[in-house]
């Protein structure tokens, strides 16, 4: 299908439109925050914890402060009393447990990367150099990396403060899981255990703190999805009076949760910056990203189904150890990750007993933080896997078991066993699309046919559900000043162009273009005719930035909203202007028409030129407001559901232990599309992710706590030519409670698509017995799946 | 502090002569002395292909060249191929299949796929994904930029034929 041009008018939501502001990026013309620099800039290095787990007896730093090329040199204890520090605590959560996190190592390094000196210097190149003239004494002391051993009696206590490892315990229970369990027909049990790994982003973390004495005032250039978060870190913890602390965040070279953490290190740029007077600039290095980039998931998960003989799902248990790593993170949180995920167990399908416990334990190694799916994609693998399992069990297709179980369209709202409150969900339409799509009968005979040949093909259905947009009701009552609503504010220009300030902010979804197309819609101009601006702390409305897949849906109800407003704005001035009545008028292709004779009564150039310029030609009581400021939040429900279902087919060479995807099909129900083009590859992108998940991404670490694979030659992650070509179908049913009609889609496809991939595994070593339990599936591991299954 | 060395240069078609450290890495020099900083740093060890320029015709990786090997060449960027248009029907087709997010990796992509177009090599989308198998996007499903590139291709045999 042709995609319109931004320069095409008649653009409406949900056509396909180019992106505006992609060819800037497509020149080579993109500014990242690499590309900035400051006159007097000076450049920051860290040197980092070559330990797991130490005592910093001495740090010896006058080597390196005599270098001729050095500026300054500081160490974590020098920077602790100019700042408050981190902490990844929450109000509500009762008996949740972190330790203080100063913007580098005090007195002990937690883990293998943690910055300990800062080195300040003309160049980066420079302060790298000088990072080797740094003397300093260590008491290694022996690491705790494994969550299991973490918990156990005994077990060396990390903060020795927190009288324990364990961050928190969250238990779930509902029904009799106990009896159910007891009297079900058929229980499958297994452990599973998803490795750590990282977002990747292809452009490192980085920030330009640039402190002026002058005003006493802090800029900060920050590759972040929320720079509003940002700037409330940096005053809080610096002292600083909120309205002198503004965070701009340049062109983001992707996100996926990684660059919505709080960084102590970055705290630590910003610092520097003051003491020194001078802008100052840290850009990780890859190596610094695999060390420092909080890593996600690191799950040992414990769970089981009890199915009826006709296939009805009676209880769901899991048990979760979550090993965060060596830090809470501060205002997000990284006990969401086994919360989101027993809350979320089980939750597309209709059962009653329920018992989760998630145990989020603290560790020598990286922080766990944001990622893409927090927790559900885990559930909703380990959910469709133990699904697919009993359907076999009991002799039940695994499309049948999937829809008997399913929860109606017409059962909605609900709240599940778990806590999740779900809400306009379409599942069984969405799997009848999915079993269309991808031909599911011929697969299967075709699966069969293969088998006798000894050729080892599996197909795996999951079924996600993606809670999008929160709002207040989930940072809210943690005491984290983060907020849930999203603003815009519009300008008609003298020319008639329209300028569009928004507090979402793009790190390449393309959220932006979708919120000029909804701009465009209203106001009927042309794409082109609209500019977008956002990702200032100090422009914008304060708002949320790029969470929780809520950019389209907040922002674009926002953005409907202020165009809303300013339409009727224009209206009426054009009622005075041409001496009719507003509500005989109505925009048409960037001009005032009669409704009536579909004639052209005046322009948006002349409003704007009236309107700005030769105000004295209207009455003077007249108001001429052509900018508007709305905005949005979600209060009318806890969040929004998205929905779907995706499906892998793929072969399991059972000599090499190799996985060779051969298809993968999406059915995604995201609300309303506001541009199809954006939403497809948003979803494949996520797909690709949670691909890589499953079958190659693992951060890989030593029982001394040592990372081993910090490099992107050692860490496999997808490329082209492993994936294969996705199937997508957009279920664009509208969201009720909403004009706009979108919910979300950023997280949707790395959710389905682990369980997919999973599934799909799964089912392929079926006439092995054999079962593949540790993500990522590396040829070894399946290998020694099938092994033992024969023994 | 490492020595110097004076090197001459063409970049995106304007002489350059500038005196260089040795250690130097041709990506740095481009970015930090020529400011042309559409040439991304990705790795910094020659895996994920963002810093992709094209020395004397060829693809290379800029953060594995020094910038004292391309003294006498004759170096093109992301910046300078697309000034002088030869990007400009994949331009338009990567915006027409939305065949970038965040940009990052992208100049990266345009410099092999242009190069993958230039030689007659991208044929079917099997080996175009073979072709930018050393570029890595983490936003994309990879499907938009092999539809952008494939129909480049299409219309350039069409355009032969």
């Amino acid at each position: 299908m042709r995609a319109m041009h931004i320069g095409e008018s008649g653009v409406r939501i949900g056509d396909r439109v180019e992106r505006p502001g992609l060819m800037r990026l497509l020149r080579g013309r993109g500014k990242y925050i690499g590309d900035m620099a400051l006159p007097r800039m000076l450049h920051l290095a860290f040197l980092r914890s070559p330990h797991a787990y130490a005592r910093i007896v001495r740090i010896d730093k006058s080597r390196a402060e005599a270098l001729d090329y050095v500026h300054a040199v500081f160490t974590g204890n020098e920077l602790r009393e100019h700042c408050l520090p981190l902490l990844g605590t929450a109000e509500n959560r009762v008996g949740y447990k972190a330790a203080p996190q100063y913007p580098m190592a005090t007195d002990t390094v937690f883990w293998q990367g943690q910055p300990v000196v800062a080195v300040v210097a003309e160049s980066r190149a420079a302060a790298e150099d000088a990072l080797e003239f740094l003397d300093i004494e260590w008491d290694v002391l022996t690491p705790v990396v494994s969550g299991r051993e973490a918990l156990e009696d005994g077990a060396q206590v990390i903060h020795a403060e927190l009288n324990g490892n364990l961050a928190y315990e969250h238990k779930i229970k509902a029904g009799d899981p106990a009896k159910a369990f007891a009297e079900s027909d058929c229980v499958i049990e297994h452990d599973f255990r998803f490795y750590r790994q990282t977002g990747l982003t292809l452009e490192p973390r980085g920030l330009i703190a640039d402190y002026d004495p002058g005003g006493e005032t802090l800029t900060v250039y920050h590759s972040h999805q929320s720079p509003f978060q940002m700037q409330d870190v940096f005053a809080r913890h610096m002292r600083l009076p909120e309205n002198s602390v503004r965070v701009i965040a340049p062109d983001v070279g992707g996100g996926f949760g990684v660059k919505i953490n709080t960084y102590a290190e970055e705290v630590a740029v910003a610092v520097v910056s003051r003491l020194l007077k001078r802008p100052v600039k840290f850009c990780a290095d890859r190596l610094e990203s695999f060390s420092s980039d909080m890593h996600s998931r690191d799950h040992e998960i414990l769970a089981k189904i009890a199915v009826s003989k006709d296939g009805r799902i009676q209880a769901v248990g899991v048990d979760d150890i979550s090993a965060i790593g060596a830090y809470g993170v501060h205002l997000r949180f990284n006990i969401a990750e086994s919360m989101m995920l027993i809350t979320n167990m089980g939750a597309p399908y209709e059962f009653s007993n329920y018992e989760a416990r998630g145990r989020s334990v603290y560790v020598n190694k990286n922080i766990i933080g944001m990622f893409r799916g927090v927790g559900i994609p885990l559930s909703c693998a380990t959910c469709d896997v133990l699904v697919d399992l009993a359907a076999e069990r009991i002799g039940m297709d695994p499309v049948a078991i999937r829809k008997l179980n399913y929860r109606k369209a017409s059962s909605m709202p609900c709240v599940t066993p778990g806590g999740s409150k779900l809400s306009n969900m379409n599942l069984e339409a969405c799997l009848d699309r999915l079993v269309e799509r991808m031909n599911y009968k011929a697969l299967r005979a075709e699966q069969a046919a293969l088998r006798k040949k000894g050729i080892y093909r599996g197909i795996g259905i999951s079924t996600y559900i993606e809670p999008v947009a929160y709002g207040p009701l989930y940072y809210g009552p943690t005491g984290a000043s983060i907020s849930s609503a999203d603003g815009c504010t519009l300008r008609l220009d003298p020319s008639g162009a329209v300028r569009c300030v928004t507090s979402i902010t793009d790190q390449g979804q393309g959220t932006l273009a979708a919120l000029a197309q909804i701009v465009a819609d209203e106001l009927r101009i042309s794409m082109s005719a609209i500019d977008m601006i956002s990702g200032d702390s100090a422009v914008s409305n304060y708002g949320g930035g790029a969470w929780a897949s809520r950019g389209a849906m907040c922002g674009g109800e926002a953005a409907l909203k202020a165009a809303r407003a300013l339409k009727k704005n224009i209206l009426n001035m054009a009622a005075v202007i041409t001496q009719s009545k507003a509500e005989d008028l109505e925009l048409r292709e960037e001009g005032v028409v009669n409704k009536q004779t579909g004639l052209r009564v005046t322009t948006l150039a002349d409003i704007g030129r009236i309107g700005h310029f030769r105000q004295d030609t209207l009455p003077p009581d007249f108001d001429v407001q052509l900018s508007v400021t709305k905005s949005h939040v979600v209060n009318n429900l806890a969040y929004y559901t998205a929905s779907g279902v995706q499906a892998s087919y793929l072969e399991v060479d059972t000599e090499t232990g190799c996985i060779k995807l051969l298809g993968h099909w999406t059915v995604a129900d995201s609300g309303r599309a506001i541009n199809p083009l954006l939403v497809e590859e948003q979803l494949r992108g996520g797909i690709v992710q949670g691909i890589g998940s499953v079958l190659y991404e693992e951060c890989i670490y030593d029982e001394n706590g040592n990372l081993n694979n910090a490099t992107m030659a050692d860490y496999l992650a997808p490329m082209a030519s492993e994936m294969p070509d996705i199937d997508v179908e957009i279920l664009d049913t509208p969201e009720t409670t909403t004009d706009l009609g979108a919910k979300g889609v950023g997280e949707s496809g790395l959710i389905g698509a682990i369980g997919a991939v999973w599934v799909a595994t799964t089912d392929a070593l079926k006439p092995f017995g054999a079962f593949v339990n540790a993500q990522p599936f590396t040829p070894e591991r399946v290998l020694d799946a099938i092994a033992a299954a024969k023994n | 502090m490492a020595d110097e060395l004076s090197i001459a240069l063409t970049v995106n078609g304007e002489r350059i002569e500038r005196d260089v450290k040795a250690r130097q890495s041709l990506a740095d020099f481009l970015r930090e002395e020529l400011a042309l900083t559409g040439t991304h740093l990705g790795c910094e060890h020659g895996v994920c292909g963002a810093c992709s320029v094209v020395i004397d015709g060829d693809v290379v990786r800029s953060c594995l060249t020094l910038a004292a090997q391309v003294n006498g060449k004759t170096v093109e960027t992301i910046e300078g191929l697309s000034d002088r248009g030869a990007l400009k029907k994949l331009q338009a087709a990567f915006l027409r299949y939305n065949a970038a997010q965040c940009g990052f990796c992208t100049p990266g992509m345009l410099v092999i796929a242009h190069d993958m177009i230039s030689r007659g090599e991208a044929g079917d989308r099997d080996e175009i994904r073979d072709y930018i198998s050393g570029n890595f996007c983490r936003c994309t499903g990879y499907q938009a930029i092999v539809n952008a590139i494939e129909s480049v291709a299409k219309e350039e045999k069409a355009g032969v034929a």
